[in-house]
């Protein structure tokens, strides 16, 4: 192939579940998803994991209100999880959703995530067979993104014929339209059909655009065309192309040197001087910028002004001696430790292009040369897990101040209410056994009412001057047992006039009575459940204050432990991972110095060459001058 | 036509041998860095598939630890805590909302422009986590924020809620305009 392009794809999006909104039925799944939709992904796994955990621990998860997000729970900590780069437990969370009785919806989504996953391992024959599990109902917001993927991963398989079939109808899609039209121009040219992919990429190359990121795509068409123009010496055409790449966009510095290439290479050497005057005075870190500061001055000196040449190559000596002391400042500082200091300083993080910001960073040397070590992708892993080590360094240390915060509670809890217990207890036995008395006599009671519907005893039901009557007749008629006589009888008679009397009463107001006395038994009921939930609050009062300092000595101990551990084993990972990233800033800094010694030993060379050339010329033109006067 | 091509291709060959230094010096240090690249990509794998396994190891003592800080901080016969969403469909800007129980102030937060797009897309904020007796309570919650029309707005609404032996979840969902601006789910 021509020219080093490849495939684009859209940015992984953020989306956790779908783009659509939740009807949410679980409070704690919708906070794991407000932690999510501002990318604190540890966070919203961390709640998604003990929300999952929550759920299947209960007796009944059918009835927990995790039930309804259940699916998409499940599928979320695959996507969060990807979002956090944990690519290897995710793709198991992604397959097992896979493995499920799912509707398509959710395991077509799964399928794209895990293909997406694999593609950027570097799997394609992976990915393409998790695209393939996908069938039936794909939800609409990804239907042309599963197809621009399945196309790159053809691509990435050598197989251009079968991505040109899949790509020509997503021409037009209006979700991926402009990646589409550019990958079809790449299919093109991989399977041999040069024309057509021109013709592809000229297309794509003026594709209306709004977004920064559909811009980017349709600057890299127009770069690309322009490179393959100017590898075929077409100039004109290849100029064309390189005019329509935007002057601010990321292929920019590219697209303007290629420009003045193409312009060079057509002996016209007064245009090349416009995209390359713009690109010298541009950022001196960037390479295209480096090499205009040489191939300005080189199209002055075609053009005969060798003053001028003379001049910016001199510029271009002190510009590049100005670089190399960046260049050995940042390698410099970097052995002294300050490049990882600086990319973990909270200030610059907050901002969300803080790797653009760190570049500006007047006291970070070290920092200059960041933006071209951040095109690597694995620089970007790396310094990613420096960054992760580094936040969750933070977090395992406050947990351990945590920790010591929970001792000191205990310690207090444990002071308060140990003393206090034991005579609380003492107190709560005394009133437990007259409650369990009363509650035994309430129960008595009750027996026999019930038993009183079944057989009628209205004495029972005697009031207490009834009770104090009957007795002292009974007592009265006990006094009688050993006398006899009229006076006896008479006495008898009047005793069983006052037992008739009672009697009557007792026999004639027996239902009112035993009504009553249902009616005040369902009144102590109330009074009844009201002891009864003084007492279990009691209870669960003393099981708080008793669980509040008992049976946590383990649990800390095990976490201080696994802190500990944690910290040890992080640390030690952060040291690697930066020095890995030292290493690759130091190496890359190593070659940009050569680079920029052997422009620098160019450009002195060129200067000295001019400026004879200049001083030579000037005297020519001052000969004729001199002869005229003499 | 041919005279032209030679002599782009003379200015090429000045060209690229004006570079000629450069480009060796470049392709030595590339093909050292190559090797050395081959060895760093192995180092940096490795290392990304330990961060990855540190990862779940922290995220596991995470779990851990929340289900200690509930057990000893929220016992669940106390446990109260409150939630935040917004209405689906609104589009004011919410700078703030604070939240009284019993009168007392439990909890105030100002929002930033990502937490604010997460409550839009359907996010629920835990503004409080806290203990409350059993039994019946009051709580006041107020929002201020600017509507669409760039209009500062402000409201506040009084609501009783009771609290069982069970831990006590409440949502509160916001709303721009109407006397339901702020109202109380059932969870």
């Amino acid at each position: 192939m021509p020219v080093a392009a490849s495939a684009v794809e859209p940015a992984a999006d953020a989306a956790v579940v779908s783009s659509r909104r939740l009807d949410l039925r679980d409070l704690y799944f919708g906070e794991a998803l407000y932690e999510a939709y501002q990318g604190r992904y540890f966070e919203a796994l961390e709640r998604v994991d003990s929300e999952l955990v929550g759920h299947y621990g209960v007796d009944e998860p059918a009835l927990d209100s995790l039930q309804y997000h259940i699916k998409t729970a499940e599928f979320s900590v695959g996507a969060l999880e990807l979002n956090y780069r944990m690519n290897l437990r995710a793709g198991r969370a992604v397959k097992a959703v896979l493995e499920a009785d799912v509707e398509d919806a959710v395991r077509n989504l799964a399928a794209y995530r895990l293909a997406r996953i694999q593609f950027q391992k570097g799997h394609p024959a992976d990915a393409l067979d998790a695209l393939d599990h996908i069938h039936g109902a794909v939800p609409e917001d990804i239907r042309d993104d599963v197809q621009l993927l399945r196309a790159n991963v053809l691509l990435a398989m050598g197989r251009p014929a079968d991505a040109i079939g899949v790509l020509k109808p997503l021409q037009g899609s209006e979700t991926v339209a402009g990646y589409s039209a550019y990958n079809l121009g790449i299919a093109l040219l991989q399977n041999g059909r040069a024309q057509d992919a021109l013709a592809q990429l000229e297309a794509a190359g003026r594709l209306p655009a709004s977004d920064p990121a559909a811009l980017a795509v349709r600057d890299k068409a127009n770069f690309v065309l322009g490179t393959l123009y100017f590898e075929a010496n077409q100039f004109g055409p290849a100029q064309q192309s390189l005019d329509r790449v935007r002057l601010e966009g990321p292929y920019s510095n590219q697209a303007l040197l290629r420009a003045g290439w193409a312009d060079a290479s057509a002996q016209n050497f007064e245009r090349a001087l416009v995209p390359w005057a713009i690109l010298a005075e541009r950022e001196p870190t960037d390479a295209a910028v480096q090499d205009a500061l040489l191939a300005l001055p080189y199209a002055y000196s075609k053009l005969d002004v060798h003053g001028r040449a003379a001049v910016l190559y001199g510029r271009a000596v002190d510009a590049f001696g100005k670089e190399l002391a960046k260049v050995d400042a940042s390698i410099e500082s970097i052995a002294q430790g300050r490049f990882l200091e600086d990319l973990v300083r909270e200030e610059i993080r907050q901002d969300k292009d803080w790797v653009i910001r760190l570049r500006s960073l007047p006291e970070a040397p070290e920092t200059f040369y960041l933006m071209s070590l951040m095109a690597s992708h694995d620089f970007q892993t790396a310094l990613q897990n420096y960054l992760d080590l580094e936040d969750m360094r933070k977090k395992l240390v406050a947990w351990q101040g945590g920790l010591d915060a929970f001792d000191d509670l205990i310690r207090l809890r444990r002071a308060y209410y140990k003393p206090l217990l034991p005579e609380i207890d003492k107190q709560f036995r005394k009133l437990d056994a007259q409650m369990r008395l009363r509650l035994e006599q309430r129960k008595s009671l009750d027996r026999r009412l019930q038993h009183l519907l079944i057989a009628p005893r209205p004495d029972y039901l005697a009031t207490a001057d009834e009770q104090s009557a009957a007795a002292w007749i009974e007592r009265a008629e006990a006094g009688l047992a050993g006398q006899s006589g009229p006076a006896r009888e008479a006495l008898q008679h009047r005793i069983d006039r006052l037992k008739g009397a009672l009697i009557w009463a007792q026999e004639t107001q027996y239902h009112r009575r035993l009504t009553d006395t249902h009616t005040h038994l369902r009144e102590l009921n109330a009074d009844v459940e009201k002891l009864n939930e003084q007492y279990d609050s009691f209870v669960r009062a003393r099981q708080r204050a008793m669980h509040s300092y008992v049976g946590y000595e383990r649990p800390i101990g095990n976490l201080r432990e696994r802190i500990g551990r944690s910290l040890e084993r992080l640390d030690a990972l952060k040291t690697a991972q930066g020095q890995v990233l030292e290493a690759v800033a130091t190496r890359e800094l190593r070659a940009r110095r050569e680079r920029l010694e052997a422009y620098e030993n160019q450009a002195r060379f060129a200067f000295a060459d001019s400026y004879d050339r200049a001083a030579k010329a000037q005297a020519a033109a001052a000969a004729p001058a001199e002869q005229g006067t003499k | 036509m041919e005279r032209r091509s030679a002599r782009i291709r003379r200015a090429r060959g000045r060209h690229w041998s004006c570079w000629a230094v450069a480009l060796a010096l470049l392709g030595a240090v590339t093909g050292v860095a190559g090797r050395a690249d081959e060895v760093s990509k192995q180092q940096m794998h490795s290392l990304d598939e330990q961060v990855q396994d540190i990862k779940s190891d922290v995220l596991g003592i995470a779990s851990e630890l929340n289900r200690l800080e509930e057990r000893l901080l929220y016992p669940s016969d106390t446990q109260l805590a409150l939630f935040v969403s917004m209405k689906e469909g609104e589009t004011f800007r919410l700078d703030s909302v604070s939240v009284q129980i019993d009168g007392q102030p439990v909890a105030r937060h100002i929002y930033s422009f990502k937490e604010l797009e997460a409550l839009q897309k359907g996010g629920v904020q835990r503004i409080y986590t806290g203990n409350v007796a059993t039994g019946d309570h009051r709580l006041d919650v107020a929002m201020a924020g600017k509507l669409p029309s760039g209009a500062d707005f402000q409201r506040n609404q009084s609501f009783s809620f009771s609290k069982k032996v069970e831990p006590k979840l409440v949502g509160i969902t916001l709303a721009d305009s109407g006397d339901a601006s702020i109202q109380l789910g059932a969870w």
